[in-house]
C-alpha cells in the first residue's frame, strides 16, 4: 500500500541521472572534468554496471543517509540536504499553524454567522486566496510590510520574524482552502440533533460551537491539514525565492540550473517521501479523531 | 444528468443554462474567461506595440498616455507584454489540459472498466505522480526535460494527469455494473464502443468542470515555473517570467511588479469562479 | 400539588422568504406538580415548537416566541435573561427528544458528556460528578454502568441511548422533564421499557413530566392529564379519564373515531375530511371549522376561548359557550 509508492518514488529519483540525456558518469563528473576522472566515477558509483544493480545500491545507500557528492561543491549532499530541508520543514510549519488558525476561526464564524457580512466578506477573501500568486502576494507584502512599514525585514534568515512574511504567502491558498472546508463541515455539524441537546442543557454558545460543534467538524478538515502540509512543502520554492530563504526549494531548482544531479534526486526523494508519510499520519489522525473508526 | 445514451436532451442542457445565468459569480468569471481568450487570440493585432522591442530610453516608466501600463526595465511597453502574455499562457494551458485529457481518460477508463492488474497498475502510477505535492510535480518533471516553452506544456500536462484519470475512473466504476451498460453488451456491443459512446459522455460534467478549474491551477504553476527560470524562457512575455524580472525593480517602479501578478490573480479567479459555478449548475446536489 | 409550568396564549412565529407561519397561535395549557401531562396531535400542530418555546430554543433566525407568558415556579420565563436561562435549562426543566441515535454527541464519551452537565449545574467535582452519573445510569438500569460510562455512543444501541439521554437529563433533578416522542423511534418492545423507566423515575424523582406525542396509545398509558393540539393551539384539555370517554371538541371526538378498534366491527376508518391548515395563511376564526361537522355562525369570526365544562375540563369550541373564556 504504502511500500509500491516509496519504490516509485525511489526509482523516479534514482533514474534521473539515466533520464537526462548524456552519459552519466560526465554529468557527474561536471563541466571541466578529464576522462580519468571520468572513468573513476564511473567506477565508483557502478555506473558500468546493469541498472537495477545501480538501482539496488541507489537505495542501499540512500537508507543509510548517503545521497551522494555534490557536483557544484564536492560536499556530501546529505549536509546540505539536511540544514535546507529542516528550515523548509519549519517554514511549511510555521506557515500551516497561520493557515490553519486563520481558516478554522473563518470558517467557524462564518459557518455560525452565514449570509451575515463576515460570511460573504471570508468568502471572497478565500476566493482572493486561492487566485492569488504565492510569488506575486509573497513581493506584494514584501512591498508593503517590509519595503514601506518596515515592520518586517524583506529576505534572509534569522528569527521568527523573517518567517513571518513568507511563511503567510505560503498559506494564503491553504487558509482559504480550510475556511471554506470548515465552514460547509460546521454547517453541517450545527444542524445536528446533539447540538440541541447541548443547547438543551444549558451550556454556553461558546462551548457548544467551539467544543461541541467543532471537534465534530473537524474530523474531514484533518485531511485537508495534512494535503495542505504538503503542498506547502513543495510550493515553498516560491516564497522561498521572493525572500531568499535557505530552503530545500530553492536548493533544488539551483541544482537544476546547475545540472547538480545529487541534490536533484536528494531533494525530489526527500520531498516526495516526507510527503507520502505526512498523507499516512494524516490517515492516522482521522481514524483516531473519529472515534466510529477508533472502536470499530 | 441521467443520460443513457450520451445524447443530452434539450430541455437538459436549457436547464443547466439556466441555472449558470442565474449565478452572477458564476457570469462574471464568465466575463473575464472570455475576455481573457479574447484578448490571447487576438493579441497580435489588439497589442499596441511589439511585445519585445524596448526603447531603453524610456525604461520603467509609469503608466502614461502612450503606455497605458507604463513600460518595463527594458523599455518594452507592458500593456502589449500582458496582453501578449494572455496568449502564451492560453497556450500552455490549452496544450496541458488537451495533454492531460487525452492520456488521462484513456487511463481512467482502461482503469475503471478492466480493472484487475490493469487498473493497480494505473492506480500506483498516479499514487507515484501524486507523491510529489503540487507544483513540485511540476519542478521534477522539469528537472528531467529541462526548462523551456514547450517542456513546460508537458510538464504542466503530465502533472494534471492524475485528477481527470481519477474523475473518469470512479465515473466508470460507477456506472459500470448499472443495467444499461449490461444491456448494451447483451446486444454485443464491444468494449470500445461501450466506452466510448456510453462511459464516456456520463464523465462529461466532471470533465468539464475539472477542466475549466485546471486551467485556473495550470496558470498558476506555469507562471510560477516561469518566474523560477524553469519555464518559459527570455525575452517571450509570460506574466510569471515578467514577475521575476520586475522584483529588482519592485521599489523604483511597483507598477512593474503588481501588473503581471495582478493579470495572473484576475484570469485564475475568473476560472475558478466560472468553474463553481459550472459545478453549481450541472450538479446543485454536489454544493456545500 | 401546586400549578408548576403555566402558558398562557403562547405565540410562536416563523419568518422566511416573506411569510409569517404561525407555528404557536395562542396555546394555553398548566402543568401541576408530580404528574404526567400529555400533549398530544397530528404532525406539524406544534408540539415540538411548544416544547422548544418553553426552553427558549426557537432558534432566531427564523423563528421568535412573538407573545405570551409562560410562568414556572414564580417566573415569567420569557422575561428572563439568557444567563438566567440556561441555568434553568438542563437543571430544572430538561428535554429528552426523539432520535436516540443522534441526541448524543458522537466524539465524546458518554461520562463526559454526563459529567459536563452535572458539573454545569452541580458545582460538584469531577470524581463526584462521575459518581453522580453512575449512580444514575443504574437508576436506569443501565447494566455494566462504569464501562457504558467509557464508551461512545455509536457503540450502544437506540433503546440504552435513550436510556442514557433520560439518565443525563434526570441527573439534576429537573422539576420538569419533557419527553419529545421518547418512544416514537424505538422498537415496539423497548418502547414499553422506556414508557415504564419514564413512569419510574417520575415516582421516584416526583419530576413532572410533559409528554409529547402523536400516538394515543402512549398517552392512554401514561397520562395523568392531557391536552389535544391542533394547528397551533390547544383545542381541549382534560382529565385522561374524561378526554378518552368524554371528548367534546368535535376535533377529539374525530382523532378518536379514526382509531381502529378490536371490538369493533367497521369496513372503513373514520377519517377527518380535509387537511391541516396551512399555518402561513390560517383560516379566520376557529381553525378547525373549515374540517368541523358542526360549524355554525361564531366558528369563522374569531377563534375560540378554552370554555370550561366541567372540573379541569376546557374546550375551545362554540359549542360550549360564548364570548368569555374561563380566564
Amino acid at each position: 500500500m504504502l511500500l509500491p509508492v516509496l519504490l516509485g518514488v525511489s526509482l523516479v529519483s534514482f533514474s534521473l541521472l539515466h533520464m537526462v540525456p548524456g552519459d552519466p558518469a560526465e554529468l557527474l563528473a561536471g563541466e571541466e572534468a578529464n576522462p580519468e576522472f571520468i572513468q573513476a566515477l564511473r567506477k565508483e558509483y557502478g555506473l558500468d554496471q546493469p541498472l537495477y544493480i545501480q538501482y539496488f545500491h541507489f537505495i542501499s545507500h540512500v537508507v543509510r543517509g548517503d545521497f551522494g557528492i555534490s557536483i557544484r561543491n564536492r560536499e556530501p549532499v546529505i549536509k546540505l540536504l539536511k540544514e535546507r530541508f529542516l528550515f523548509t520543514l519549519q517554514l511549511s510549519f510555521l506557515s500551516i499553524l497561520i493557515a490553519g488558525f486563520i481558516g478554522l476561526v473563518a470558517g467557524v464564524i462564518s459557518a455560525t454567522k452565514q449570509y451575515s457580512l463576515f460570511d460573504n466578506f471570508s468568502m471572497v477573501g478565500a476566493l482572493f486566496g486561492v487566485s492569488m500568486p504565492i510569488f506575486w502576494f509573497g513581493l506584494l507584502l514584501m512591498l508593503v510590510f517590509s519595503v514601506q512599514l518596515r515592520w518586517f525585514p524583506a529576505g534572509g534568515k534569522g528569527t521568527i520574524l523573517h518567517l513571518i512574511l513568507p511563511a503567510i504567502a505560503l498559506g494564503a491558498a491553504s487558509s482559504a482552502v480550510i475556511a471554506r472546508m470548515t465552514r460547509a463541515s460546521m454547517l453541517e455539524v450545527i444542524r445536528q440533533e446533539y447540538i440541541r441537546t447541548a443547547r438543551a442543557n444549558g451550556l454556553r454558545e461558546f462551548i457548544v460551537i467551539y467544543k461541541h460543534a467543532l471537534k465534530n467538524a473537524m474530523i474531514p478538515v484533518i485531511t485537508v491539514f495534512g494535503l495542505e502540509f504538503g503542498y506547502m512543502l513543495g510550493g515553498a520554492v516560491l516564497t522561498e525565492t521572493v525572500f531568499s530563504l535557505p530552503g530545500v526549494g530553492r536548493l533544488m531548482v539551483e541544482g537544476i540550473f546547475q545540472r547538480d544531479y545529487p541534490i536533484v534526486q536528494g531533494s525530489m526523494l526527500l520531498v516526495a517521501t516526507t510527503f507520502v508519510v505526512v498523507n499516512l499520519l494524516t490517515d492516522i489522525a482521522y481514524a483516531f479523531f473519529d472515534p466510529k473508526i477508533r472502536y470499530e | 444528468m441521467n443520460e443513457v445514451k450520451g445524447t443530452k436532451t434539450i430541455s437538459q442542457t436549457a436547464e443547466v443554462w439556466r441555472r449558470l445565468k442565474r449565478n452572477r459569480a458564476a457570469i462574471m468569471g464568465g466575463m473575464i474567461v472570455f475576455l481573457f481568450v479574447f484578448v490571447a487570440i487576438l493579441a497580435p493585432w489588439i497589442s499596441p506595440y511589439p511585445p519585445n522591442e524596448g526603447d531603453l530610453a524610456k525604461r520603467l516608466k509609469p503608466p502614461s498616455k502612450e503606455h497605458l501600463l507604463g513600460t518595463d526595465a527594458l523599455g518594452r511597453d507592458q500593456l502589449s507584454r500582458v496582453i501578449f502574455g494572455a496568449r502564451i499562457s492560453l497556450q500552455i494551458q490549452v496544450a496541458a489540459v488537451i495533454i492531460a485529457l487525452i492520456i488521462g481518460t484513456l487511463l481512467g477508463m482502461v482503469g475503471g472498466y478492466y480493472g484487475g492488474t490493469f487498473d493497480n497498475l494505473i492506480m500506483r502510477l498516479m499514487d507515484i505522480l501524486l507523491a510529489f505535492p503540487g507544483i513540485f510535480l511540476a519542478i521534477s518533471i522539469i528537472a528531467v526535460l529541462g526548462p523551456g516553452l514547450t517542456n513546460l506544456m508537458l510538464a504542466a500536462g503530465i502533472y494534471s494527469i492524475p485528477q481527470f484519470a481519477r474523475i473518469v475512473r470512479g465515473s466508470v466504476l460507477s456506472l459500470k455494473e448499472k443495467e444499461f451498460i449490461e444491456a448494451a453488451r447483451a446486444v454485443g456491443e464491444n468494449d470500445f464502443n461501450i466506452l466510448f459512446r456510453y462511459l464516456l459522455p456520463n464523465s462529461m460534467a466532471p470533465l468539464i468542470i475539472q477542466t475549466t478549474l485546471r486551467m485556473a491551477t495550470v496558470l498558476l504553476t506555469a507562471s510560477g515555473l516561469s518566474f523560477l527560470g524553469l519555464g518559459v524562457q527570455p525575452p517571450t512575455p509570460e506574466w510569471g517570467a515578467m514577475l521575476s524580472t520586475a522584483r529588482a525593480y519592485m521599489i523604483t517602479a511597483p507598477h512593474v511588479a503588481t501588473v503581471p501578478g495582478l493579470a495572473i490573480m484576475l484570469v485564475v479567479m475568473g476560472f475558478n469562479l466560472f468553474g463553481d459555478g459550472l459545478r453549481d449548475s450541472l450538479d446543485p446536489r454536489l454544493r456545500d | 400539588m401546586g400549578t408548576l409550568l403555566n402558558i398562557n396564549n403562547l405565540k410562536t412565529h416563523f419568518f422566511s422568504s416573506g411569510r409569517t407561519i404561525r407555528a404557536l397561535d395562542g396555546v394555553s395549557f398548566h402543568i401541576e406538580e408530580g404528574e404526567v401531562f400529555g400533549l398530544v396531535g397530528e404532525t406539524g400542530c406544534g408540539k415540538s415548537v411548544t416544547a422548544l418555546s418553553i426552553l427558549r430554543l426557537i432558534p432566531f433566525p427564523p423563528g421568535k416566541i412573538t407573545g405570551g407568558e409562560i410562568h414556572f415556579r414564580g417566573r415569567n420565563l420569557l422575561h428572563l435573561q439568557e444567563d438566567e436561562m440556561r441555568s434553568i435549562r438542563g437543571k430544572e426543566i430538561s428535554m429528552i427528544f426523539q432520535e436516540p441515535m443522534t441526541s448524543l454527541n458522537p466524539v465524546f464519551r458518554i461520562g463526559d458528556q454526563m459529567v459536563e452537565v452535572i458539573m454545569l449545574h452541580q458545582k460538584l467535582d469531577r470524581s463526584l460528578a462521575t459518581e453522580k452519573a453512575i449512580e444514575m445510569l443504574q437508576r436506569v438500569h443501565i447494566p455494566d454502568a462504569d464501562r457504558v460510562l467509557k464508551q461512545y455512543p455509536h457503540q450502544l444501541s437506540g433503546g440504552m441511548r435513550q436510556r442514557v439521554m433520560i439518565a443525563m437529563e434526570l441527573s439534576c433533578h429537573p422539576f420538569l422533564l419533557i419527553a419529545d416522542e421518547p418512544t416514537t423511534a424505538l422498537d415496539v418492545t423497548i418502547q414499553a421499557q422506556i414508557l415504564r423507566l419514564i413512569k419510574e423515575m417520575r415516582n421516584e424523582l416526583q419530576t413532572s413530566i410533559l409528554l409529547i406525542t402523536h400516538d394515543l396509545g402512549v398517552i392512554a398509558e401514561m397520562c395523568d392529564r392531557v391536552a389535544v393540539m391542533y394547528a397551533g393551539s390547544i383545542a381541549e384539555e382534560a382529565r385522561i379519564e374524561e378526554i378518552f370517554e368524554k371528548p367534546q371538541h368535535p376535533y377529539t371526538k374525530g382523532l378518536w373515531g379514526a382509531i381502529p378498534r378490536v371490538d369493533q366491527e367497521k369496513e372503513t376508518l373514520a377519517v377527518i375530511p380535509g387537511t391541516v391548515p396551512d399555518l402561513s395563511q390560517p383560516p379566520t376564526g376557529c381553525k378547525f371549522h373549515p374540517r368541523c361537522p358542526h360549524r355554525f355562525t361564531p366558528c369563522d369570526q374569531k377563534n375560540p376561548p378554552l370554555f370550561q365544562t366541567s372540573s379541569g375540563h376546557l374546550v375551545s369550541c362554540y359549542l360550549y359557550g360564548k364570548g368569555e373564556s374561563h380566564g
